[in-house]
């Protein structure tokens, strides 16, 4: 079978990308560095989403998104002031780190649309929020070294805190209506 | 004694410009910005000693989103430009990126032709089998049925196979990269940079607009399980039977490198007189 | 009465050091007439004597039949006579295709091989006088000698230049061992001897030996060499008829001077190679012919939009489409002045001579490095594939100059809209002052936009910077006086420079002008060539009246304007000129001709 006859419009699933296992930080030093990974680029998925949104005249969800780039890019700063860091060290090499292609507190990109509404926006973050909260659990279960388990568990209870908080807000917007994304318009042309 | 002090490294943002994309929020492209700023920022290279050459598409707006230099050309021709610029400054870092239709369709001969010319810079191809730009119709990277409103029901034309000709013709580094993994493309970004000659990378970038499918692209994308290979038979038949969404580094070859003879002056304009001379 | 005069002028030969003497050498592939044509050019000027020669051809690749065109004078040469007073083919093969670009009258003289045939009707028709020698059996005789070089030895002789100037030019051109070279030289000089019962054929006298500063150098060597001393660095091209020979001249010369030349897949690709070498901040070209020329117009636009210098030289043949490749027309004309799409000022350049290749290259890299633009150079087959002696050319001093960005340049925008319209151009690796250059309508900042506001405002400043500039006297050749003015532009100005000298000697005065700087037009500098002018005559070759039309729609004439133009691939020549031009000038200020 040639490429192009594989490569059909709705291609068979395959079981999810890179699954290793997951490799426990062996001190805090690289355990620190795996989190402010994750808040960092969690950050900087949300600015990068602000500025869509504010390209596509959506403020609204524009803003919300900023927050949540400041609040993650917060988290980071703290991290760094914490550890003493001026700068982000790299990632241990050659050990995987999580599953997927991306940190777990990272929205995927392509999860967001122009029309979206804070409720999509809140969701997003809830699931991020949630998968941290998971992978530090999970980190506290591999762990091998004491300290490491302790700062595991002391993060995935952060996470979890941000997640009732995201709940919260939640409940605050109002649910969208099923043709939210509905544009009566096409799209206009710029080539 | 003092020690010397370093300057600071440059971290990705330093790469990144403060114009906003205009793409739509949810496209590929968004990521591989961030590839190339990240992948830049592991190669050390100051900004204004790179220059990002495009053509025309959605894909190809990105040089404006970096800090480095920019070339925002006509249509099809990035490579031509990038090969010329390249060719006359070899001392840039000269990185050419685009889209399927930009690079496979209207530029495809200078695809071909920048293969095996092998002139030292970077082939980033955002390729999301569709014309985003003009609205959603067939390159030649689109899958035959794929139904739109220029070749309802599909163009029936078999699709293009972009490494394969890459490895064909003569690249000397090939590689097939995904929106979706970030940091993964910002790795093969920097080893194609790194890597002397034309280094070719196939990034599959979908267009959340006109191809909403691929968002399934990333439950299909994996890492390629073996190592590249220098062997340039073998990586064929590697990228003929992949099941596509292999992603890595698949050919890293020593093929010889264009040699240009820039600023190697060995007379002065007036010294060519002596042949017309009676 | 004056038409009596003029057709003297026109068609019957006069001896004089300006008309000089002309010579066919004809003959199929492997008979060596190219050869024999250049080393007769190289023997006059070791005589002190200033030349021209012109290459025709037949259609085959190899083994066709070919003509070396040779005009020989007193004074710099740089177009055909109106006839021919020699015919020499070394065998007749087809050579009866050239009846047209060799006229022969009564006074010529044909010289032929017996064993090859007696000449073709149409030759012996114009009344040419006809001797038989036997060149091939002449050859034979001296082992190891060619046929060429007795013909050489023939023509040079009858043409009158002296025996040691042809030796010389031999032996200084030879390559090869040095017994073939005795051999040669032996068949020369039976050459010479075999020449010497012929009769009734003028000969110049030598001409004053100044002949050690002088060049022989063809159009597209000119025009390479301009380039490269205005500054070019960079040229990436794609092989074409006749540009070829242009850019084969440049590849290793460039290596010498440090730059570079780089053999693109297609036109497409080579003009957009040139803008991004030259964005780069080295001087690029590109050269080609018409089809290539119009592969690159959304390239051209791009290098006006992007305001990215850039010269491409086209050496114009016959068209459209393939059209006569190795022949010459000046029919891209309207294609370089108004050929792109949108509203795309750009500079296009014409030289007036094989000389003026090398000045008006160079001024075309200096307007483009200057003006940040495209410059077509229109050249044309004529002018690129003819050989010269010229006398060695100062250094027009034209240099690139290109307005660049400082580091760090506080609140930098690559397209500010300037008083002049030029703008500092950041040269990549400069600190401090990165943009991004664009095709898209852009803000002074280089963002794109579509605006009206900033279109309008890039408009203006891409058009402005074009025609503020100031041009100089050497915008267009203005020479005589006279109430009437003759104008033209390329190739075509020699024979129209001969036809006002001649029709001058009949009492006509007319002015000539020969425009250089084609675009952006100067309508205040032609008012000023044209003071006191009643009416213009506009000669050009090509089909449809391009640089009449062109000039009728840009500048107010004088007068009704009248139109003298032909396509090619025959040149137009000096004496059916002098007749137009006498003609036109005394039907009074309405008189219009068109041919
Ligand atoms: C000469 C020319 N022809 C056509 C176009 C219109 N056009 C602009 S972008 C484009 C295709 C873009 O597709 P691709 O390169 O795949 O980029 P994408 O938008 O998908 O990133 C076309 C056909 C053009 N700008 N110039
Ligand atoms: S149309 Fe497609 S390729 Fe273009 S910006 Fe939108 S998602 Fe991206």
């Amino acid at each position: 079978m040639t490429a192009a006859a594989r490569k059909t419009t709705k291609p068979a699933r395959r079981p999810a990308a890179r699954k290793p296992a997951l490799n426990a930080p062996r001190t805090i030093r690289e355990f620190m560095t795996l989190a402010l990974v994750m808040e960092t680029e969690a950050s900087q998925r949300y600015a990068e989403f602000a500025d869509a949104m504010e390209v596509c005249n959506n403020l609204e969800v524009a803003a919300l998104f900023r927050k949540m780039a400041d609040i993650e890019g917060r988290h980071a700063t703290q991290i760094m002031t914490e550890m003493g860091w001026s700068e982000v060290p790299p990632l241990p090499p050659g050990r995987a780190t999580w599953e997927g292609f991306e940190a777990p507190e990272t929205a995927p990109g392509d999860e967001v649309h122009y029309l979206m509404q804070p409720w999509h926006a809140l969701q997003l973050a809830l699931a991020s929020e949630q998968r941290a909260e998971a992978f530090f659990g999970r980190l506290a279960r591999v762990a091998t070294v004491a300290t490491v388990r302790r700062a595991a568990l002391e993060l995935e209870a952060e996470e979890r805190e941000h997640v009732e908080l995201v709940k919260a807000w939640l409940a605050k917007v109002p649910k969208p209506d099923s043709d939210w994304a509905v544009d009566p318009d096409p799209p206009s042309y710029t080539d | 004694m003092n020690a010397p002090t370093l300057p600071a490294p440059l971290t990705f943002s330093a790469y990144k410009s403060a114009y906003k994309p205009i793409w739509c929020p949810g496209c590929g492209d968004y990521s591989v910005l961030s590839s190339v700023t990240k992948a830049l920022a592991k190669v050390q290279v100051p900004p204004h000693e790179v220059v990002v050459v495009s053509g025309i598409g959605c894909s190809s707006r990105i040089p404006a989103y970096t800090t480095c230099y920019g070339f925002h050309g006509v249509h099809g021709r990035a490579l031509a430009a990038g090969t010329g610029l390249k060719v006359a400054r070899p001392d840039l870092t000269v990185v050419v990126a685009g889209g399927d239709g930009d690079g496979y369709s209207i530029g495809g001969n200078h695809f071909l032709h920048a293969c095996r010319r092998n002139v030292d810079l970077t082939y980033l191809v955002m390729d999301n089998h569709v014309y985003g730009m003009t609205k959603g119709q067939a390159s030649p990277t689109t899958e035959p049925d794929w139904d739109n409103k220029l070749s309802p029901g599909g163009t029936g034309v078999r699709s293009f196979h972009p490494l394969v000709i890459a490895l064909a013709s003569g690249a000397n580094f090939v590689a097939r990269a995904f929106a979706g993994d970030p940091n993964g493309t910002a790795d093969i970004i920097a080893q194609a940079i790194r890597h002397p000659g034309f280094s070719f990378v196939e990034i599959l970038s979908p267009c959340v607009t006109f191809r909403p499918e691929q968002k399934e692209w990333k439950k299909l994308a994996h890492p390629s399980p073996v190592a590249p290979t220098d062997d340039a038979a073998r990586a064929a038949r590697r990228i003929m039977t992949d099941d596509g969404f292999n992603i890595g580094v698949l050919y890293a070859g020593d093929r010889p490198v264009y040699r240009s003879s820039t600023g190697k002056a060995k007379l002065t304009p007036a010294d060519l007189e002596a042949e017309f001379l009676l | 009465m004056v038409q009596a005069s003029v057709q003297q002028a026109g068609q019957v030969k006069a001896r004089d050091a300006a008309i000089g003497i002309s010579i066919a050498l004809a003959g199929s592939g492997g008979s060596g007439v190219m050869t024999a044509g250049t080393l007769l050019l190289d023997a006059a000027a070791k005589a002190g004597l200033y030349g021209l020669m012109v290459r025709t051809s037949g259609p085959q690749i190899r083994g066709g039949e070919a003509a070396a065109l040779v005009r020989l004078a007193r004074v710099p040469i740089d177009s055909l006579d109106d006839g021919f007073d020699l015919l020499l083919a070394i065998d007749w093969q087809n050579v009866n295709r050239f009846a047209d670009e060799i006229p022969l009258t009564a006074a010529s003289l044909m010289i032929g091989d017996p064993d090859e045939g007696e000449p073709p009707e149409v030759f012996k028709a114009s009344g040419a006088r006809y001797v038989a020698l036997p060149f091939k059996k002449t050859a034979k005789a001296i082992a190891g000698s060619w046929t060429n070089m007795v013909a050489l030895g023939v023509a040079g002789s009858l043409a009158g230049i002296p025996a040691a100037a042809l030796e010389a030019a031999l032996s200084d051109s030879w390559k090869r061992g040095d017994e073939a070279l005795q051999a040669n030289l032996a068949a020369l000089r039976a050459g010479i001897e075999s020449a010497a019962g012929i009769d009734g054929m003028p000969k110049l006298a030598a001409g004053a030996a100044a002949a050690a500063k002088r060049w022989q150098i063809s159009g597209n060597e000119a025009a390479g060499y301009g380039a490269i001393r205005g500054g070019i660095r960079f040229v990436a091209a794609y092989p074409i008829t006749p540009a070829t020979e242009l850019l084969e001249w440049m590849a290793p010369a460039l290596v010498k001077v440090g730059g570079t030349l780089l053999q693109a897949e297609d036109e497409l690709a080579s003009v957009n190679m040139a803008i991004g070498a030259s964005y780069g901040g080295v001087p690029s070209l590109t050269a080609t012919a018409g089809p290539g020329l119009a592969l690159m117009a959304e390239g051209i636009g791009l290098a006006v939009t992007a305001e990215v210098p850039i010269v491409v030289v086209d050496v114009m043949r016959g068209g459209p489409s393939t059209g006569i490749p190795a022949k010459s027309e000046q029919s891209d004309l309207s294609f370089a002045v108004s050929g792109l799409h949108g509203d795309a000022p750009r500079l296009v350049v014409a030289p007036t001579s094989i000389a003026d290749c090398i000045a008006a290259t160079q001024w075309a890299v200096h307007l483009a490095e200057a003006l940040q633009s495209p410059v077509i150079v229109l050249s044309d087959q004529f002018m690129g594939q003819s050989r010269a002696i010229i006398d060695r050319p100062d250094d027009a001093g034209y240099v690139a100059a290109r307005l660049t960005a400082a580091a760090d340049t506080p609140d930098y925008k690559r397209y500010r809209n300037t008083g002049s319209g030029v703008s500092p151009m950041a040269i990549p690796g400069t600190k401090g002052v990165v943009y991004t250059a664009d095709g898209l309508e852009h803000t002074e900042a280089g963002i794109p936009s579509s605006q009206s506001r900033d279109h309008a405002t890039q408009l203006d400043k891409r058009e402005r910077k074009l025609a503020q500039h100031d041009y100089g006297r050497y915008w267009a050749d203005i020479e005589g006086e006279g109430d009437a003015a003759v104008i033209t532009f390329g190739s075509t100005t020699a024979a129209v420079r001969e036809a006002v000298a001649r029709a001058r000697a009949l009492g006509v005065d007319v002015r000539l002008i020969a425009l250089r700087l084609l675009a952006p037009a100067q309508p205040a500098a032609l008012a000023a060539a044209l003071e006191a002018v009643a009416r213009v005559l506009v000669v050009e070759q090509n089909h449809g009246g391009q640089l009449y039309r062109y000039l009728r729609s840009m500048y107010d004439l004088p007068g009704k304007p009248a139109s003298f133009h032909r396509p090619g691939p025959l040149p137009l020549r000096p004496g059916e000129l002098t007749t137009a031009i006498v003609e036109w000038a005394g039907t009074g200020p309405l008189g219009g001709i068109s041919v």
